[in-house]
């Protein structure tokens, strides 16, 4: 009964196909993903792009050295746009990160099948996007050695403990704990997979690999009744903290009075866009990979389907966000916010609101068509596009409001410098590294998971229920 | 019984494979029926039914993640607590150093992070992993375990478990073989 989706009659052929393709067995199923990383030879495809992977990674080293030994006026970050690109930064890599979370924890708690087969690699790329937008308000603290007594509650020289009223810290709580909790709910699913790897190796070294990796799992039942509890108690975990995370990531713009920022509609309208984000980096990642390692019968046209219809849906919850802010500004009465509407739409950095728009609440009305969501090469550069309309948000969220706020004479212009440019691009090297290495080594679609979809795997009732 | 037997010769019980979740299911179900209680069956996938059959009691896992959850939330709150208005009280605005409502945010999070950590520890804990040595391995066939095959596994400490006994028992099973698991 779960297995519908979506029970829509009317579906074309492309789209109207299951959450597994017929022909699989248990071996199948286990064998397409767990030859990837146990395959001795290398594609060139991978090398390729674990190149271009590293090549950025490197740039980030570069830049994160310089900025260290000069000090963050080599960003454009200033005075009175003191929060710039790091913040715009972090806030789109969290928000990626979220899609991930949805996927192996709000979609398991809707008992959502589908989600099964693309949970791993959303929970790798949640896992690798946290851990670049944590580069940047470390960072941006300039000395990021002597931040740690700013964020954590530890016992230090000159006996301060952090100012725990303040959004800044909650987020540190929020992020972190959403770092750590998203790690561990990986492992946790990861480890039958691992004993499977191990199982499978043929060469002693890997097996001594998969067999620590994998603690000793030897899948008896009772292994398998706890481990099911903790699943599913650890998804219930991650629903309200996934929530909670871009929430508190809003409340730093929400609790501040600046105009534009100061809005009861952050919260919603934040992780909404999170989601949006992530699911179109979800779709970036998928669409390549199911056509590079020929997993179309485990990640299928329903999976691509169903997350564009996300993304759509989405999309249009952060449409409403858009209108609601401008409709805010007018109807608030406040001099202020009706005049911060109107620099985001007319002012100096008008073209970053209108790309945005166009992007987020014109183009991604295309989802509504069959034909597009049906057409793989497409949504690949809709994704893209989409994630680059997300990061627009942030900037025009961020910019706009702080180059000008209530006295003209303390209004200024922001020009990021190529060293923004340059930590930017080097952390999109720092996720395409860790994710080139995931897919190399590690079974990147839940196999045990995806083996309880099989109708093989069903049990019949002894007295018939 | 067979004590003498397994005094010369270590056996940790006789292991039967199946190749289909059902002939596991079925075949828990008739050992169990048939007087076994020291056993436990071997899946490549969760099989709810199984735990049901062989152990009949669930796991106290919850409770030991609702524990941590709590402990989470007295810490968050308590910490806070005693570093803004106890060891370095700090006036900032006039409002209160107890603000309990400020608060909320960090100590939810250290809810979420403490029971987190309790579900996947204590799940790994109770589970007696890491363990690197299990006498199950010693099967060669076992290690499909992992991938498509099914195993059920009467142990020797079973009070009713006699080696030739058990090996006709689970041959009867439909077992698509028996094999003598080393301990």
């Amino acid at each position: 009964m779960a297995n519908n989706v979506h029970a829509q009659a009317t579906s074309t052929a492309v789209l109207d196909v299951p959450v597994i393709a017929p022909g699989h067995d248990f071996e199948t199923v286990t064998e397409s993903v767990a030859q990837i990383p146990l395959a001795r030879r290398t594609p060139l495809g991978w090398v390729f792009g674990f190149l271009i992977g590293l090549s950025l990674l490197m740039l980030l080293q570069v830049s994160l050295g310089y900025l260290v030994l000069k000090g963050i006026g080599i960003w454009g970050t200033n005075i009175p746009v003191g929060w710039a690109f790091p913040i715009v930064n972090f806030v789109w890599w969290i928000g990626i990160g979220h899609a991930g979370t949805l996927i192996s924890a709000i979609l398991m708690l809707f008992r959502q099948q589908w989600r099964m087969s693309i949970s791993r690699f959303a929970e790798a790329m949640t896992i690798f996007a946290v851990a670049c937008a944590a580069i940047f308000p470390v960072f941006h603290t300039g000395r990021p050695w002597l931040a740690a007594y700013w964020l954590f509650p530890y016992p230090n020289t000159m006996a301060l403990w952090p100012q725990f009223r303040s959004p800044l810290i909650w987020d540190v709580f929020a992020v972190s704990t959403y770092a750590t909790v998203s790690i561990v709910f990986w492992y946790v699913g990861l480890v039958p997979d691992l004993a499977t790897m191990r199982d499978r190796a043929a060469s002693l070294f890997k097996k001594r690999i998969f067999g620590m990796l994998s603690l000793g799992w030897r899948g008896s039942a009772r292994h398998w009744h706890r481990y099911e509890v903790a699943s599913l108690i650890l998804a219930g975990l991650s629903t309200p903290l996934v929530l909670s995370v871009h929430t508190v990531v809003s409340f730093d713009f929400a609790v501040s009075v600046m105009p534009g920022w100061h809005a009861t509609i952050f919260p919603p309208y934040f992780v909404a866009g999170a989601i949006y984000s992530g699911f179109a980096m979800v779709l970036t990642l998928a669409i390549p990979i199911r056509a590079a390692y020929n997993l179309e019968g485990l990640i299928t046209m329903r999976h691509i389907d169903n997350m564009a219809k996300v993304m759509l849906a989405t999309g249009l919850m952060v449409g409403y966000g858009y209108t609601m802010e401008a409709f805010f500004g007018w109807y608030s009465g406040s001099f202020y916010e009706r005049a911060m509407m109107w620099n985001r739409m007319f002012g100096p950095y008008a073209w970053s609101y209108w790309m945005l728009i166009s992007i987020n609440i014109g183009l991604v009305q295309l989802l509504w068509l069959r034909r597009v969501r049906e057409n793989t090469k497409l949504l690949f550069v809709m994704a893209l596009v989409i994630n680059l309309g997300m990061w627009l948000e942030r900037f025009v969220i961020v910019v706009t409001t702080l180059a000008r706020d209530f006295i003209p004479s303390s209004w200024g212009m922001y020009t990021p410098t190529r060293w923004d440019f340059a930590t930017y691009f080097g952390t999109i090297g720092l996720f395409l590294t860790l994710f080139f290495l995931f897919i190399r080594f590690l079974p990147m679609i839940a196999m045990f998971e995806v083996r309880t979809l099989l109708p093989q795997a069903k049990v019949k009732a002894e007295h018939g229920h | 019984m067979a004590h003498a037997a397994e005094h010369e010769n270590p056996l940790y019980g006789v292991m039967a494979e199946y190749d289909s979740v059902q002939a596991l299911v079925e075949a828990s179900r008739h050992a169990v029926a048939h007087g076994y209680s020291v056993l436990e069956a071997y899946s490549p996938i969760p099989i709810e039914e199984l735990n049901d059959i062989i152990h009949r009691k669930r796991t106290k896992l919850s409770r030991i993640i609702l524990a941590g959850g709590l402990a989470g939330l007295a810490t968050g709150f308590a910490m806070q607590y005693w570093m803004s208005a106890v060891d370095y009280p700090m006036n900032v605005g006039g409002r209160p150093y107890a603000t309990w409502t400020a608060f909320v945010v960090p100590s939810f999070e250290l809810t979420i992070l403490f029971s987190s950590l309790a579900a996947a520890v204590g799940m790994f804990l109770l589970n007696g992993l890491p363990q690197p040595y299990h006498p199950v391995f010693n099967v060669e066939r076992f290690s499909l375990a992992s991938s498509d095959k099914f195993f059920l596994v009467i142990e020797s400490a079973d009070p009713r478990f006699d080696k030739a006994e058990t090996t006709r028992f689970l041959e009867g099973q439909g077992a698509k073989g028996v094999y003598d698991v080393a301990a």
